[in-house]
């Protein structure tokens, strides 16, 4: 085979030496290029860019860990603390630093006495886990446990003991509704506020209430503990701590003892009890039970404590002080008989009632069958007579009366700081146009004269409507201890309508009217007030010819409401109340409305009488708040075949605190509640008492 | 000198201090990187390098006409080796580089960089003379080159392969081929190379990709390149000191007491540590270099160069890789990098241009034998 000849020159050895020396040294220097190229390289990474790089490695060695501050103190006008931190004792494994540990788990579990299957937990979980994300052996521990386990440290390898706090309230449901609870932040939180504090293990935000609404005060500033870390995540050494800055104290005009009074004296009945200072507007408690626990809800609650509250008839989730709405009843009825005074009714002028009037096409009953014979103003509030205020109202017609209803208060929106408030009804003609578009009927006058139809409020608004007669002024209801408020205008009603009607209120709890279960067991001091009955379900003519059954035969659901609003010393009024008690149905006289307003009324003049005759009652309840729950929980597992309670694993608390509570759910805004849920919308043939 | 033996006093004491004092600081450096401890690499490594220090001064008095006679043999066993490695591989499943003899494994690829320069080097000096710009003496050298080359790259280990074809071509170039062939064949070289990308491996197209932007994956291929480049960045002028650098002691650094020792090097001796390190290795090439040209006869220039471009490229591989300019490929710094094969080729290719010095001093006049 031939091949070209690649180039025509010819070969010699000696021009082969030449070659290999020019390349030699071409080679040399290029060499010696590529040397200089890479320490000009290095020179600008580490002269040009050594900032960019010192950065880098810094925040690579550093670990900047927040300090979760410590949440601000909710406490009462008198200083009283109602939400507060309780110091936590908890106890880690770091898998990393551990040795032996069968020993270790051994001694802890004897230490702390840990149950087996908390044992399995913690063995379970450190097969699982790897390096320093650490395992946790308990976060309940008492000081005694902690100190124990603190002591034998240098023995326990891996052991990491720390502390930290939780939100303690120590009346714990009683203030549930009132001051909300606290959660681990959800994910939609930290895509909101990106703060990585809230992903900080221990770090709770306000979920609901005023937990919610002060967030912002409450919450605080964290610190920060810078520490040196590997690549792996190992701490090496502590560099520099910040300490946190706690929350700011929120003082409330709650009377954290009457609040809890309240809470309790409600007993095993779903209500709500209202107190209102009537020289201010304070309030000074606002009581929504049952309720949950807003400790266990703090921690993070399980599964099967959530679906027993959420099943409840009772509904402990639900606020019924802001957001429950309930026809008012004959609680209105002295705001019907002022307006009628306003509008410039005589007081003396008498109406005979027979027990029933026809109205239009239909036959409106007394709820007392046999009538009342002759009655004048002051009679038909202290008697609560239906056919008064049928008449009268037919004659002074809606306007008056809806327009003294607003003026009290009634269907009005309070700037409270809660996320969610129902604030009802109002009906006039102009409403009743737009809602429903049809005439205003004499029959929709009759039915909102003694609070039923259309007619619907919350407590806060019975207890503002109680104080705005109690004053004559047009009080606003306050929560913040020392607000700075403009002082409360005047109502622009006559001091002598006004009297009148303090002095028939007076004599429904005192005379012989239908509320003599207020009456105060403190000597000197005495209730004015009225009582109110609204009816959840419609009274047949059939019914009412066989006779109306009873409400103690009657499903929890279909009772009546109980109602009553008042205020004490009725000659110089310096607190009023109001109260609901759904589907009470008058059936137990110690729990009714009048009975409880009356307890709770005397607690602010005597506490300890009013406190030794709860503790009597509650004997026969089954025990307090608490214990009752504890029972109820009890009783819900065993019905669902579980296990009395274990501690909650940590993974199902957290999905728990995820799924939780309707009040996030529920509409963000107050709406106006234009269809109650248990209200009638037809004609309430037959009214109240 | 009397005291002296002469044997010892004839040694080339400049170039085994120079890289003595290389290996020195390498010691240092591991003894740092280990948190300040002798173990478990400062002590291994300083043992080893006596150990091949005394293996390459006993290759420094093997004749050269012995290495010339060897290079063939030597070049057929060690792509023997090759190929039942590849054999296995086949078998074992996944990626093979070693045959396992028992008390030591053998890495026949580590062996080709010196030998492929001893053999091609061999071809060229056999080779008439008025051959050396004809066809035959192009061929089989490629041919030499690419066999293992190729058995390299399916091992696969892309910075062995080049080093062996970097190895080889030099020993072309100095053999004084055409330059044109060159210059041509790295202009097609340029137009082959995104077809070549597409035929590697997907974890090596992701390393030269990473490698074009390492901070797009800064957690994971491109971690290597980005840790180093700040434990170089924020070692600054001075460092920041001996033993307290946090990049290699805090673990941020991965491989630091191997591929990436240069790294935590500089973060503890900062651009001045840097600087005097390539240095120092810029007077080993020299050195070996004019060891080069003052050679006896055309085989012992050949592998003089040869073998000192070989060290070269481990050295400019290994910092162009440390410092982002290249993609990460797995090749040590000699000396300096904690492991046993690297430092035993390293220490043949001393050896064997030492060989040639001696050869040289003694030599009887200029001029090719």
């Amino acid at each position: 085979m031939k091949f070209p000849k690649l180039t025509p020159k010819n070969i010699t050895q000696a021009n082969l030496s030449q070659t290999f020396t020019r390349r030699a040294m071409v080679l040399g220097a290029i060499q010696g290029g590529i040397g200089v190229m890479l320490a000009a390289r290095m020179g600008w990474i580490s002269i040009a860019e050594n900032e960019k790089y010192s950065l880098l490695a810094e925040s690579n060695r550093v670990n900047l860990t927040l300090v979760p501050p410590r949440r601000g103190w909710i406490i009462d006008r008198h200083g009283r603390p109602i939400a507060k931190n309780r110091t936590d004792f908890r106890v880690d494994i770091i898998p990393d630093r551990l040795q032996d540990r069968e020993r270790v788990v051994g001694t802890l579990a004897q230490l702390l006495s840990l149950a087996p299957e908390d044992v399995d937990r913690i063995n379970e979980e450190l097969d699982k886990a790897a390096g320093f994300q650490p395992v946790q052996v308990s976060d309940k521990l008492s000081y005694d446990q902690f100190a124990a386990i603190s002591v034998r440290l240098p023995d326990l390898p891996g052991i990491a003991p720390a502390q930290g706090f939780s939100r303690d309230y120590p009346a714990g449901p009683s203030v549930g509704h009132l001051i909300g609870y606290v959660g681990v932040a959800s994910a939609k939180d930290y895509e909101e506020r990106k703060d990585p504090l809230l992903i900080t293990p221990g770090f709770k935000i306000g979920k609901d209430g005023l937990e919610r609404t002060f967030e912002a005060a409450l919450n605080g500033k964290p610190g920060a503990k810078r520490v040196e870390v590997t690549a792996r995540g190992k701490v090496v050494r502590e560099l520099t701590t910040r300490p946190d800055t706690p929350g700011k104290t929120i003082q409330l005009t709650i009377d954290a003892g009457l609040q809890e009074y309240a809470g309790r004296r409600l007993g095993t009945q779903s209500g709500s009890v209202v107190v209102v200072d009537c020289r201010t507007g304070d309030l000074l408690a606002m009581a929504s039970m049952p309720s949950f626990d807003p400790n266990s809800f703090s921690d993070g609650i399980g599964h099967m404590e959530w679906d027993m509250l959420s099943q409840d008839d009772h509904v402990p989730l639900r606020n019924k002080t802001l957001q429950g709405l309930y026809p008012p009843g004959s609680t209105v009825k002295p705001m019907v008989a002022l307006s009628f005074l306003e509008a410039g009714l005589s007081p003396n002028e008498t109406v005979h009632c027979g027990g029933a009037i026809r109205v239009g096409n239909g036959s409106f009953h007394c709820w007392r069958r046999g009538g009342h014979g002759a009655v004048n103003m002051h009679r038909g509030i202290e008697q609560s007579c239906d056919i008064y205020f049928y008449v009268m109202a037919q004659r002074l017609g809606m306007q008056v009366i809806a327009d003294m209803a607003r003026k009290l208060g009634l269907g009005q929106k309070f700037p409270l700081p809660y996320p969610s408030q129902s604030y009802g009804t109002v009906p006039d003609a102009a409403w009743k146009k737009k809602k429903y578009k049809e005439d205003w009927q004499v029959y929709d006058t009759v039915n909102a004269t003694i609070g039923q139809g259309y007619m619907l409020v919350n407590p806060l608004q019975i207890a503002m409507m109680a104080a705005r007669l109690a004053s004559g002024k047009a009080l606003m209801p306050n929560l913040l201890f020392g607000a700075k408020r403009p002082p409360a205008q005047p109502l622009g009603v006559s001091r002598e309508h006004l009297e009148i009607i303090w002095a028939a209120m007076r004599d429904v709890v005192n005379g012989g009217g239908t509320g003599g279960g207020a009456r105060l067991s403190v000597p000197d001091v005495l209730m004015a007030g009225k009582t109110g009955t609204a009816q959840v379900r419609r009274i047949t003519m059939a019914e009412r010819a066989g006779g109306v059954r009873s409400n103690a035969s009657l499903a929890f659901k279909l009772r009546d409401h109980a109602l009553f609003q008042g205020f004490a010393p009725a000659e110089n009024p310096r607190y009023a109340i109001g109260t609901i008690i759904e589907h009470g149905g008058h059936v137990d006289i110690i729990q009714d409305a009048p009975r409880i307003s009356g307890d709770v009324m005397s607690y602010l003049f005597d506490p300890k009488g009013a406190m030794e005759r709860l503790l009597n009652y509650e004997k026969n309840w089954g025990g307090d708040p608490f214990v009752r729950q504890e029972k109820q929980m009890a009783a819900y597992r065993a019905a669902h075949g579980m296990a009395p309670p274990a501690p909650p694993a940590d993974n199902a608390a957290n999905s728990a605190s995820e799924a939780r509570p309707g009040a996030e759910d529920a509409p963000a805004a107050a709406t106006q509640a234009d269809d109650p849920p248990a209200a009638p919308n037809g004609n309430a043939q037959e009214a109240a008492e | 000198m009397s005291v002296i033996p002469s044997t010892v006093a004839r040694l080339p004491w400049r170039v085994m201090l120079l890289v003595g004092a290389i290996a020195c600081f390498g010691v240092t450096v591991l003894y740092s990187a280990a948190g300040g401890s002798m173990t478990p690499w400062a002590m291994n490594q300083l043992i080893r390098f006596l150990l091949f220090t005394g293996m390459a001064v006993v290759i420094s008095r093997v004749p050269v006409e012995l290495f010339a006679r060897m290079a063939f043999p030597a070049y057929g066993a060690v792509l023997g080796a090759l190929v039942v490695v590849e054999l296995i591989g086949g078998v074992a499943g996944g990626s093979q580089r070693w045959i396992n003899l028992g008390f030591m494994q053998l890495q026949p690829s580590e062996f080709m960089k010196p030998v492929i320069v001893l053999a091609v080097a061999r071809f060229y000096a056999r080779l008439p003379v008025g051959e050396t710009r004809r066809w035959t003496a192009i061929w089989p050298a490629l041919v030499m080159i690419g066999v293992p080359w190729a058995l390299v790259l399916i091992q696969p280990d892309l910075g062995t392969a080049t080093m062996i074809a970097a190895g080889g071509v030099t020993v072309m170039f100095l053999a004084g081929l055409p330059l044109r062939l060159f210059v041509g064949s790295a202009l097609a070289g340029a137009a082959i190379i995104p077809i070549a990308f597409s035929f590697l491996h997907e974890y090596q197209q992701k390393r030269v990709l990473i490698f074009m932007d390492p901070e797009s994956d800064p957690l994971g291929a491109g971690y290597h390149i980005s840790q180093s480049k700040i434990a170089i960045g924020s070692g600054g002028l001075w460092g920041k000191g001996f033993l307290q650098g946090t990049q290699s002691h805090l673990d941020y650094l991965p491989e630091g007491h191997t591929d990436f020792v240069f790294a935590t090097m500089s973060e503890e001796w900062g651009l001045v540590g840097g600087v005097a390190l390539i240095a120092a290795f810029m007077l080993l090439f020299q050195w070996g270099i004019r060891v080069s040209m003052r050679a006896q006869d055309r085989f012992s220039a050949l592998i003089a160069a040869g073998l000192t471009t070989t060290v070269f490229f481990y050295v400019a591989i290994n910092l162009m890789m440390v410092m982002g300019l290249a993609p990460v490929v797995g090749i040590p710094l000699p000396f300096m990098s904690y492991g046993g094969s690297s430092m035993l080729t390293v220490m043949l290719c001393i050896g064997i241009i030492l060989a040639v010095d001696r050869d040289s001093r003694r030599g009887s006049g200029a001029g090719w034998r």
